[in-house]
Parts: structure tokens; sequence; C-alpha cells
């Protein structure tokens, strides 16, 4: 019987421990997209409804099945989400008519902010508005910008942190787009 | 030489009731607390409204902070579009509708005080009255069990604690002594 305190403390104390470490874990970035795209492995891409920039609808990847997706991370306060808005659009025309495109994801700013720049560069592709983050940290996505090509099976077939840039669309795109699906 | 004496009954009487008393108040406390937000929540509904009004209620989704201390671009956009909202003359209530439409719910630095959310206001409550519940039960499983023991001090048949019993009659002799 006196043992019994003795062990509620240490599961007490395991627990708020284990809390922690979970805590400390699960703030970092999550690679596990990463860990399966350097093993060869292709993941389903979590796809969820959410509202489309300028519009009182509601888009998803899911819309696209049989293409391929450019998904592009953004947000009007991220510079470097700027810098790469005109490659972006310009990759967009290249996609047209090769059953594939670019698709946007805004983060966490009022609609306005967004479609500033969707005017200034003339972006035709379509955005959806991530409110919550939910997709984005379905994606491990901690930083903007960030770019994943998904094949036309609904499987992210690579990945780039950071802004992208032309050659690294040339050593990515062409051989995802020559896939039947 | 006087004997070990085990706390009475109405001792313990006394101490539980202290424990109950305690409880009580805790729960009461906070059963105000959740009435004035609520009516802080009530009132806010006609107010006009100001940033500084707002920005200590609801958060940098990027940053993670409340948004009156947070600084960085993404804040500075946030509290320029709170601005325009107030501009047109929005009460507190209606900007925060509005902030979460663009922003998400996560936007709010407290949840609303509403069906499943009311969890957040009371679960610390009743893991209080919980953690008092259980100290109270060990408490006194702990003292019983120290009565149980041989005590360490002076008594009258060189080993054995004083019954319940002798305890009582010694009581009353005592007293019986006294002027």
């Amino acid at each position: 019987m006196r043992r019994a305190p003795a062990i509620a403390v240490i599961v007490a104390a395991a627990a708020l421990v284990g809390l922690l470490t979970y805590g400390i874990a699960s703030s970092g970035t999550d690679t596990t997209i990463d860990s399966a795209l350097a093993r060869g492995e292709r993941l389903r891409a979590p796809d969820m409804a959410l509202p489309l920039l300028d519009s009182d609808a509601t888009g998803s990847i899911a819309d696209f099945r049989g293409k391929v997706v450019v998904l592009n991370f953004w947000a009007s306060w991220c510079e470097p989400c700027k810098q790469e808005l005109p490659l972006l659009q310009k990759t967009q025309r290249n996609l047209e008519g090769r059953n594939a495109t670019l698709l946007g994801v805004d983060l966490e700013e009022p609609e306005r902010d967004a479609m500033k720049w969707v005017r200034r560069y003339g972006l035709t592709y379509p955005s959806l508005r991530d409110l919550d983050r939910k997709l984005a940290r379905d994606y491990g996505t901690t930083s903007y910008p960030e770019t994943f090509v998904i094949d036309r099976d609904g499987r992210i077939a690579a990945r780039q942190r950071g802004p992208v840039d032309q050659a690294w669309l040339d050593a990515t795109l062409p051989k995802i787009l020559a896939e039947k699906g | 030489m006087r004997a070990v004496r085990r706390p009475t009954l109405a001792r313990r009487r006394r101490a539980s009731a202290l424990a109950l008393v305690a409880l009580l108040v805790l729960l009461a406390t906070t059963a105000g607390r959740l009435a004035q937000v609520s009516s802080a929540s009530a009132a806010d509904t006609g107010a006009h409204a100001t940033l500084v009004d707002i920005e200590d209620e609801v958060m940098c989704t990027q940053c993670g902070t409340v948004l009156n201390i947070a600084e960085s671009l993404p804040a500075d956009r946030q509290r320029a579009y709170i601005s325009d909202l107030v501009a047109q003359g929005l009460t507190k209530d209606q900007i925060k509708e509005r902030l979460v439409d663009q922003y998400g719910e996560g936007v709010l630095a407290m949840p609303r005080n509403e069906g499943f959310n009311r969890a957040v206001y009371l679960l610390p409550v009743l893991a209080a009255v919980m953690a008092l519940g259980l100290v109270f039960v060990l408490a006194r499983r702990w003292r019983r069990q120290a009565a149980d023991e041989p005590h360490a001090g002076f008594s009258l048949d060189g080993g054995e604690a004083l019954s319940e019993q002798d305890d009582r009659r010694l009581d009353a002799e005592l007293a019986a002594l006294d002027p």
C-alpha cells in the first residue's frame, strides 16, 4: 500500500517528461516526405478542400486528378515567395497543354494582400487559402516558400525547400510530365 | 510522563471541513471568473473597437505570439488589416469574425467560450479539484497508516500506542484534574 503513492508520482513524472519530449520533437521540421523521397518512395499527397483565392468556391488537389500538379506554398509577406512568382507564372504557361498545372497555397493572410500580388504578376493559376495552416502542416511545411510536384497518381514525386529556380524545374519536371500515370 | 496522543475525531472532522471549504471557494472563484469572461464577451458586441483593444486578444499566426508583442512583417500586415477594419467602424466582435475568416480560428488568443471550447476553461478547474481530492485522500491514508504504526515516543506499556478507547479515557481523566 505504501508503494502506491510513490508509483503514482513516478508515473506522473514519466508522463510529464514524455509530453515534454513529444512537444520538442514535434516542433521540429517534419522530414517524413524527404525521407520517403530519399528512399525512392512516393507518398500519397495530403489533400483537403480549402477556399479558393478570390472566389466563394472551394478547391483541392483532387480537382486536378490525372494532371501533374506543382504545389507551391506562399504568402505575400514572404519576400522569397514573391521573388519566385514570375518564374512560377512562366512555368504555368509552359505547363499548359501538357496536362499539368501550378496550384498555389496562400498562407494565413487577408485575401486582399494575396490578390495584390496575383494581379501584379498576372498569375493565371489558382491558389487555395490555407487558413490555420492545416494543409501546410500535413506537408511538414514550416518555412516558405516550399514547392512539391505531385504526379498523375496523386503522389509526391519531388520537393523543394525554399525558392525554386529554373535549374531545379528543368531537372525535375520533364521526367514526371513524361510519366503516363 | 504524558502518553503519546493521536489526533481526535473532532480534529479530523475539522480538517475535512476546512478542505471542503477550500474546494468550494475554488469552485466559486472559477465560476465567477467564467461568468466575467462571458459577460465581457457579451459587452464587446456593441463597443467601438481600437487596435489596442484587439491586438492583445489575437495571435500573430506566423509568430506564435500575441499580436501586441509580435514584431515581424506578417504581424505588421495583420495590424494594418485590423486598423483598416477599425477605420470602417466595425465592432470588436465583427473584426474578430473577419480575422477568423482570413486567418482561421487559430488567430484568436483565447478559444471562443462556446460548445466544445468551454472545455479549455473547465478542464483546469476539474484538474485542480481532482488534484485536491487526491491530496485529501492520500493525506488521510498516510495519517491512518502513521497512526497504525508503533510510536517512537514514550508509551505507557513500553511499546504499543494507545487505543482510541484508552485515548478517550486519558482525555477524560486529564480533564478531571483541571480545576
